[in-house]
């Protein structure tokens, strides 16, 4: 097998894009660590003819999917109402806007957005990944652009 | 607006090394390497969580990535990249080279010699003192069979990690060089630095 750190230095910003995408700056850093420890505890098991980036791509969805609820679950505590604001979070981008519309879509086509264009999967890697047929992975990558379009298009 | 493109492109500084933290707190770092430069050029050394197993010279051994290539077959896949985790290794590489060092304080891991001979010939090459040598014979005798010579001669030649374990305080009995897995100069380099040769 390949050396870990080889897998790391080749897929170490698509699986950073991924988590970025599916969980949102805030949560990215947690998720892009658990989806490395889960490969890394995987890694010797993983057949010689896998396809080592779908299935980094893969890990990495899900962990964010994961540490993304977890914290929304996750109630902050607080004593004392603070006496103001906390500081603003640096202003998002253009980007960041894009990809929180993206996490706005229906769940099925947030999964195939993300997976085909953070991950830069093929659509049948991404139906792979999703368990789902070719065509439905399709439709699901063509619906999300198109809700895309409606949300981000200027009036 | 099609196409989408990812979000921005890389993580953190930061964020590997502390990755690196957790999956050695996890028990899932299996091996941890890094090169290290050293008068004699570029070695890499890699630790398991029982010692420093490989001391490589990079050169003869096909650069830093075919070493990493090696250790994946030899010890475990699970092998990264850890620098902070070998600089124990370098700052006493450093003072030998220095002259400020003459033994090594390292935990070491044998796990890669195969033969429990071969693992007596090494642990009696890491006896000899700074300075002194021994002869191929020598060391065949403390390692218990004083007839084993040409096994004690081939065990010392895949010592994986050289200078630690001194095996080029190993010579011939007429006083010639022998072999050296780093090549015969880099054995007289090392002799140099403990006294023996000029």
């Amino acid at each position: 097998m390949i050396p870990f750190q080889q897998v790391l230095d080749r897929h170490r910003d698509t699986v950073w894009r991924v988590c970025v995408a599916t969980a949102g700056r805030e949560d990215a850093e947690d998720a892009f660590q658990e989806a490395w420890l889960s490969a890394l505890r995987a890694y010797p098991r993983l057949p010689e003819d896998a396809n080592v980036e779908a299935w980094l791509v893969t890990i990495a969805h899900r962990k964010a999917i994961d540490v993304h609820r977890a914290r929304a679950r996750r109630p902050v505590p607080s004593d004392t109402l603070p006496e103001r604001a906390a500081a603003p979070a640096p202003a998002p981008s253009e980007e960041d806007e894009l990809w929180d519309a993206v996490r706005a879509l229906p769940p099925g086509q947030r999964a195939a957005i993300t997976l085909r264009y953070a991950g830069d999967l093929r659509p049948i890697e991404v139906a792979q990944a999703l368990g789902i047929s070719a065509e439905a992975a399709r439709r699901r990558i063509a619906d999300g652009l198109q809700s895309l379009r409606q949300e981000v298009q200027p009036a | 607006m099609t196409p989408l493109t990812p979000p921005s492109s890389a993580p953190p500084p930061g964020l590997v090394e502390r990755l690196i933290d957790r999956a050695a707190d996890a028990g899932l770092l299996d091996v941890a390497y890094a090169p290290v430069d050293t008068p004699l050029g570029t070695l890499v050394a890699a630790r398991t969580p029982r010692g420093l197993a490989v001391l490589s010279y990079a050169d003869v051994n096909g650069g830093v990535d075919a070493v990493a290539e090696q250790l994946a077959a030899r010890l475990s896949p699970r092998v990264l990249e850890a620098p902070a985790r070998l600089d124990d290794v370098r700052r006493e590489l450093d003072e030998y080279f220095a002259g400020r060092r003459t033994r090594f304080d390292l935990p070491l891991d044998l796990g890669l010699v195969r033969t429990d001979f071969g693992r007596r010939v090494l642990r009696a090459a890491a006896a000899i003192p700074f300075g002194e040598t021994r002869t191929y014979r020598d060391v065949a005798a403390n390692a218990g069979n004083e007839r084993a010579i040409r096994a004690a001669g081939s065990a010392l030649g895949r010592n994986p990690i050289p200078i630690v374990v001194p095996c080029h305080r190993v010579l011939r009995a007429g006083g010639g060089l022998g072999g050296y897995t780093g090549g015969l100069e880099r054995k007289a380099a090392l002799l140099s630095i403990e006294g023996v040769l000029p």
